[in-house]
């Protein structure tokens, strides 16, 4: 049953809704699917505004709430949100869309909304739509792996049933019509989250991401338009959104993000077979101080994980090891370690808590199987001078750009 | 070097930043910077951080001082402030300006993707009566009337649908 939290639902529904969600993981976390050791999930979004009404960021509040008002029933009586939680904005505390946008379920502009504003999303939260973001509507779907093909599907489906029941502003020339002329004509914005260790630690990611740059493509960090890559985590997303139809923009991405596997999955072998030691040593560091370490910041532990979770791709730990390391990784996320405690932690407890949640996790770890893996390695003495030197370039935590939701 | 703004005083303040992986530099004197609020980056034209630089610019070329969207009333200053627009006709409003910025960030003016299914069902229809229109003509011109009466009443029932 859909459950509706808004002004008249009271506050305790609102909290026991919100604990709800909040208590389960997000489905799309859970590290399967195509390809899923590099690409951990993939997302679509599509922008939506009602035909005549001012966009969100013009409306005046009263506006806002009327509009709001006209969308939110409708997003609410979709097949696909039977299951669904819908939350105004101003009934969620800072914390609880905090932890919503380390779920990648809301954006964190849509974090700082208040009255007028609200999200709607299913229960195993791979749906979600945002009402009063930037645009009208916002409406996202995400999947574990490399499967934008069908969280497009998904999503389009949601989209067509919308449409019957509202009238969205459209231009037969222009297409949909979007707050920001960026993301005007299909209003579509496809993005992947990939874990690329190996071509930081080879440094070849600032080659890679000039080569997506030129062809029109977005690389950003963890959490979007203007973040740090951290945990070698890197996103990469479509900006044209106009000229192009909808599946030649997720098939060119499909392309690129393929090709970023295969240099991905080489980088990884040519640093077992010739770099092995500076590899071996990175896991062997990282596994040490996950294991031992009593206080640890949130990047440091981003970028711990990253090398165990690469440890584990190369077989180092066994796969039920691999589950922990990627629970670990949404965990250790600052709002998540908060929700978790009943009083509010300063920056060093948190340090702490994070570090006793990773110990307690990996208290069963197995030290990393170096003598296993290097068995099956065909070790290849480097070679000096001919390593192609690192390219400088771009920062991969673009300050360019629009919002990646 | 003189400022990229006025282009008479010195430069002092350069700001570059990285547009779609092309680096932007712009030079720009004590004043013009201030003018332009970017020691306070929360007031510099958010447009052309977002945009592009020179977003903001092209529209206020463009748009004639105080031009305001009939619909809602944005003007393009907001934009300048905002990168956002104020509403769905705002891209009628402001298309002078608008195009030469869409062409620079996307793949040519024309949408080519996903149409609503109402409009869709409306297009069709609409060709379906133009057609229907000038078979009925051609009809009354070569004095068919029968073939007319049928088409007039095939009109009369698309249009009932509308």
């Amino acid at each position: 049953m859909l459950q509706t939290c808004g002004e008249n639902w009271g506050i305790k529904g609102v909290i026991m809704a919100i604990r709800n969600i909040l208590s389960k993981s997000s489905d799309w976390l859970r590290g399967e699917g195509p390809h899923h050791q590099i690409v951990v999930s993939s997302r679509v979004r599509l922008a939506r505004n009602l035909s005549g009404a001012p966009f969100p960021g013009w409306a005046k509040k009263a506006e806002r709430t009327q509009i709001l008002e006209r969308i939110r029933p409708r997003v609410e009586e979709l097949p696909e949100m039977a299951d669904a939680f819908s939350f105004a904005c101003q009934d969620l505390s800072a914390l609880e869309k905090q932890v919503l946008v380390e779920r990648h379920l809301i954006s964190r502009e849509h974090a700082a909304k208040g009255p007028g504003s609200a999200v709607v999303m299913n229960k195993r939260q791979t749906l979600s739509i945002m009402i009063n973001e930037e645009d009208h509507l916002r409406m996202q779907a995400i999947r574990s792996g490399l499967q934008l093909r069908a969280a497009f599907k998904a999503l389009n489906k949601v989209d067509s049933e919308l449409e019957q029941k509202v009238d969205f502003a459209f231009d037969p020339v222009l297409g949909y019509l979007t707050a920001c002329p960026s993301n005007v004509g299909t209003g579509m914005r496809a993005s992947a989250m990939l874990h690329v260790p190996a071509l930081v630690l080879s440094e070849q990611i600032n080659q890679v991401i000039q080569a997506v740059n030129k062809i029109g493509l977005a690389v950003r960090g963890l959490y979007g338009e203007g973040t740090e890559a951290l945990g070698n985590l890197f996103q990469i997303s479509n900006q044209i959104t106009l000229g192009e139809r909808e599946e030649e923009i997720i098939e060119r991405l499909q392309k690129v993000i393929l090709q970023i596997i295969d240099h991905e999955q080489n980088a990884r072998q040519t640093l077992l077979q010739q770099r092995s030691n500076t590899l071996l040593d990175s896991i062997g560091r990282s596994y040490g101080t996950l294991r031992h370490a009593y206080s640890m910041g949130s990047k440091e532990a981003l970028n711990l994980l990253s090398l165990a979770k690469l440890g584990c791709d190369l077989g180092f730990y066994s796969e039920e090891q691999q589950h922990a390391v990627d629970e670990l990784f949404m965990e250790t996320q600052p709002a998540h370690l908060q929700k978790g405690s009943p009083k509010k932690l300063a920056t060093e407890e948190r340090d702490t808590l994070r570090a006793d949640i990773i110990r307690r996790k990996l208290a069963e770890f197995q030290p990393p199987d170096v003598a296993g893996v290097m068995a099956r390695v065909q070790v290849v003495p480097q070679k000096t001078g001919e390593e192609t030197a690192p390219a400088e370039g771009t920062e991969p935590s673009g300050e360019s750009s629009e919002g990646a939701l | 070097m003189l400022c990229d703004v006025c282009k008479t005083e010195t430069a002092s303040v350069f700001l570059t930043q990285i547009v779609d992986g092309k680096m932007q530099k712009v030079n720009m004197c004590e004043g013009c910077s201030k003018a332009k609020g970017v020691a306070d980056p929360t007031g510099f034209a958010l447009a052309d951080l977002l945009l592009g630089m020179g977003a903001a610019q092209q529209l206020e070329r463009t748009t004639p001082e105080g031009k305001r969207c009939p619909q809602c009333g944005f003007t393009q200053s907001e934009f300048k402030k905002t990168g956002r627009l104020g509403c769905s006709v705002c891209y009628g409003t402001f298309s002078e300006g608008l195009e030469p910025m869409l062409k620079g960030m996307h793949k040519g003016l024309k949408h080519t993707g996903k149409c609503p299914e109402r409009l869709q069902r409306t297009q069709a229809r609409d060709n379906a009566l133009r057609e229907l229109h000038a078979d009925l003509r051609h009809a009354v011109v070569s004095e068919r009337y029968e073939d007319a009466a049928s088409l007039r009443d095939k009109i009369k029932a698309l249009e009932f649908e509308a």
